[in-house]
C-alpha cells in the first residue's frame, strides 16, 4: 500500500512540474492542480497509512494511536483542499483576464516569434 | 477583554472586513472610508496595547479554543510579534489615506480586501502554529492578489497571473515540508516541535533536516532572496502605488518566519539540527545584495529601482538575522521597520511623480516638463533614509548591523554592505537627476498638476515616521534589543507556551 501510494505522489508530482514549467496558462493551471493533489496525499500519509481504525475516539477502546488513525493529518488535508480550490479558482480568472485583455494564452502574454521557438 | 487581547489584531480586521464587505453593495465610498478608518482606529490602539503588553518581557500563549498546547491552535504575543504587528498597523495608516485620496473607488472591493490582508498579515506574525502560520499566509495572499489585480489592465494582469502562479507553486512546497515535518515530528506546534527536533533519532535527523530546508526554500521565496526574487521587481512596480506600498512588509513576513521558525525550532536547542540555516543564508543574503543593488542601477523606471531597493533591504536583513547574534538581530529589526517605512514612502512618491509627467510616467529616459519641487524634496529625503547615509534612520539601522559583524567576516559582509549601499547611491542620484532636473524648458507649457494634498500627506507621514525613528532611536533600539535577546532564548517562549494550561476545560489525558 505504502509504494502505490508513494508512486502516486512521485507521478502526480512529475506530471505536476512537467505541466507547470510549460508556457500556456492552461497547462500552468493543470499542473499546479496535480501538484496540490499530490501534496494533499502526502499530508495524508503523514499520519501513517492503517486500514480499518476509526479517526474519533470510541467509548471501550483505550484512546491511543494504536487503536486509532491518525485524525490531525485529515483536518490539515481539508484546510489545505479548499484552500487549494480557491487558489486554482483564482488562477483560472486571473488566466482568463490574461487572454481576454491581451489576447495569448501565453504566460507572458506574448506570443513567442517562429523563429525564436 | 484584556485576556483575549492577543486574539484583536486578527479579529478586528476580519470583522471589518466582512462588514465593508457587506456594506459596500449598497453604501457609498464616503461610508465604508468611514468603517475603513474606525477599523484602522482600533488597530493601531491594539498594536500600542499588545507592545506594551510585550515590552516588559512577557511572553503571552493564548489558547485559541481553550485547547492545550499541543492539541489546538496557540497564539503567542511576544515582543518580536508585537513589533511586527505595530509596524504593520503603522504603515497601514498612510496606504490607507494614500487609497482614501481616490483608488478606493476605482479598485473593486477595496477596502475589505485591504482589511483582510491586515488580518492575514497580523495572524502571520501572531500565530504559534506552523500550519496555522501557512493558513495565513494564504488569506494574505489571496488579499493580495485582490488588491494587486482590482482594476487591472494589460501588462499588470499579465504580472499578476506570474505572482499568483509562484505563491501557488511555493505554498504548494510549503504543505510539503508541513506534511514531512509532522510524519517526521507529530506535532506542528512549534514549541513543541522546538522540543521533538531535539530528541530526533539519528537516523531521522537527514529527513528532518531535508523538510526544514524545504520549509527555509519557502520563507525565502517569500522574502525574495537570490534566486527567488524574480517575481518582485515586475509585481511591484505594476501594483498600484497604495497596494505596492503596503506590499513592502510582505517580503518582511518571509524574514519574519524565518528568524522566529529557525531561532525557536531549529535554533540553539535543536541538537543536531541546531543553527543549521545560516551560513548558507549569510552568504545568499549578500549575493542578493549585490544584485539588487545592480538593479537599482540598471533600472529604467523609478519604481522598478525601487522594488529593487526592497530586495536590497531583504538581502540586508537575511545577512543581519543570519548572523544571529543579538546585536545584529537588534540592528536588522531596526533596519527591517526603517526600510518598510521609507521604501513605502519612495512608491508613494513615484506615483506623484508619476502623474506629474502625464504620458512619460516613471520612465527615466524622455526628458519631460519639470514637476512640482516638493516631490522632489520627499524624494531627496527618501533616497538620503534608504541609502543609509547619515543623519537619517536608514543609516542608524546599517550601522549597528555592520557594528555586530564578528570579525572573522567584516572584510566581506561590509564590502557586500557598503559596495551594495554604493551602487544604490549611485542609482538613486542617478534615478533623481534624470527625473527632476534633467527637464525640458517651461517655456508656454501648462504647470503639471498640482497633487492631491492626501496624497502628499500619507507621504510626508511615511517620511515622518523615518524622522521620528531617527529621533527616537534610543528608545526604539532599546527595544530591539530585548527583543533580539528574548528571540535568542527559545527556551523562555517554550516554556511558557507548555506551561500555559486551559482554563475552563478539563487537562486531557
Amino acid at each position: 500500500m505504502e509504494f502505490a501510494l508513494a508512486t502516486a505522489i512521485g507521478v502526480l508530482t512529475g506530471g505536476g512540474v512537467y505541466l507547470l514549467l510549460r508556457a500556456r496558462t492552461f497547462d500552468v493551471i493543470l499542473g499546479l492542480t496535480l501538484l496540490s493533489y499530490a501534496t494533499n496525499l502526502l499530508i495524508f500519509s503523514a499520519g501513517r497509512l492503517v486500514v480499518g481504525k476509526p479517526p474519533v475516539l470510541l467509548d471501550g477502546v483505550e484512546a491511543t494511536l494504536a487503536n486509532h488513525a491518525d485524525p490531525l493529518p485529515q483536518a490539515l488535508v481539508l484546510t489545505a483542499i479548499v484552500i487549494a480550490f480557491a487558489m486554482t479558482a483564482v488562477a483560472v480568472v486571473v488566466a482568463m483576464r490574461n487572454h481576454a485583455d491581451l489576447r495569448s494564452d501565453h504566460v507572458d502574454a506574448d506570443e513567442p516569434s517562429e523563429n525564436q521557438r | 477583554m484584556m485576556m483575549h487581547l492577543p486574539t484583536f489584531p486578527i479579529l478586528v480586521p476580519l470583522v471589518a472586513g466582512a462588514i465593508l464587505l457587506l456594506l459596500e453593495r449598497r453604501q457609498s465610498t464616503s461610508v465604508l472610508r468611514v468603517g475603513a478608518w474606525i477599523s484602522m482606529a482600533a488597530q493601531v490602539a491594539v498594536a500600542v496595547a499588545l507592545v506594551g503588553a510585550a515590552s516588559g518581557g512577557e511572553i503571552i500563549a493564548y489558547l485559541v479554543g481553550d485547547w492545550p498546547s499541543r492539541l489546538g491552535i496557540t497564539l503567542v504575543v511576544d515582543r518580536l510579534s508585537a513589533l511586527m504587528v505595530l509596524t504593520t498597523t503603522l504603515l497601514a495608516v498612510p496606504c490607507l489615506l494614500h487609497a482614501s485620496a481616490g483608488w478606493d473607488k476605482r479598485a473593486l472591493h477595496f477596502h475589505a480586501l485591504f482589511q483582510l490582508q491586515l488580518a492575514g498579515l497580523n495572524g502571520s506574525f501572531m500565530t504559534g502554529d506552523l500550519f496555522n502560520l501557512f493558513v495565513f499566509f494564504e488569506v494574505m495572499l489571496i488579499a493580495s492578489y485582490g488588491l494587486l489585480l482590482s482594476g487591472a489592465l494589460g501588462p499588470r494582469i499579465a504580472a499578476g497571473l506570474h505572482y499568483v502562479v509562484f505563491n501557488i507553486a511555493a505554498s504548494t512546497l510549503f504543505l510539503i515540508a508541513l506534511g514531512l515535518l509532522y510524519g517526521m515530528l507529530g506535532t506542528l506546534n512549534m514549541a513543541e516541535m522546538a522540543v521533538r527536533v531535539a530528541e530526533t533519532a539519528p537516523e531521522d535527523v537527514a529527513m528532518v533536516k531535508a523538510a526544514a530546508g524545504l520549509l527555509l526554500v519557502v520563507f525565502c521565496a517569500k522574502a525574495a532572496l537570490l534566486p527567488l526574487y524574480i517575481w518582485l521587481p515586475e509585481t511591484y512596480s505594476r501594483a498600484p502605488a497604495a497596494v505596492a506600498a503596503l506590499f513592502t512588509i510582505m517580503t518582511k513576513v518571509g524574514l519574519y518566519a524565518v528568524l522566529r521558525v529557525y531561532t525557536l525550532v531549529f535554533g540553539s536547542l535543536a541538537g543536531p539540527l541546531a543553527d543549521f540555516a545560516w551560513d548558507a543564508l549569510v552568504a545568499a543574503g549578500a549575493v542578493t545584495l549585490v544584485v539588487a543593488a545592480i538593479g537599482v542601477v540598471g533600472a529604467t523606471r523609478l519604481r522598478a529601482a525601487v522594488a529593487y531597493l526592497v530586495m536590497l533591504s531583504a538581502g540586508t536583513l537575511f545577512i543581519a538575522f543570519a548572523l544571529a547574534n543579538a546585536d545584529a538581530i537588534s540592528g536588522g529589526l531596526y533596519y527591517l521597520a526603517h526600510s518598510v517605512f521609507v521604501t513605502a514612502a519612495l512608491f508613494l512618491i513615484a506615483d506623484l511623480v508619476q502623474r506629474q509627467r502625464g504620458s512619460m510616467g516613471d520612465h527615466l529616459l524622455p526628458i519631460a516638463p519639470p514637476t512640482r519641487s516638493a516631490s522632489g524634496m520627499m524624494y531627496a529625503i527618501a533616497a538620503v533614509s534608504v541609502a543609509g547615509l547619515p543623519p537619517l534612520s536608514g543609516f542608524i539601522g546599517k550601522f549597528v548591523v555592520l557594528d555586530a559583524v564578528p570579525a572573522a567576516d567584516t572584510a566581506w559582509i561590509w564590502a557586500a554592505i557598503l559596495g551594495g549601499s554604493l551602487l544604490a547611491i549611485i542609482g538613486l542620484s542617478r534615478t533623481g537627476t534624470r527625473l527632476f532636473w534633467r527637464v525640458e524648458a517651461i517655456g508656454d507649457a501648462k504647470p503639471p498638476p498640482s497633487p492631491r494634498p492626501i496624497e502628499v500627506g500619507a507621504t510626508v507621514l511615511l517620511l515622518a515616521y523615518g524622522v521620528a525613528m531617527t529621533i527616537g532611536a534610543g528608545p526604539i533600539l532599546r527595544y530591539t534589543d530585548a527583543t533580539a535577546r528574548q528571540v535568542l532564548d527559545p527556551g523562555s517562549y517554550i516554556q511558557q507556551v507548555q506551561d500555559t494550561q486551559p482554563q475552563i476545560r478539563e487537562p486531557s489525558p
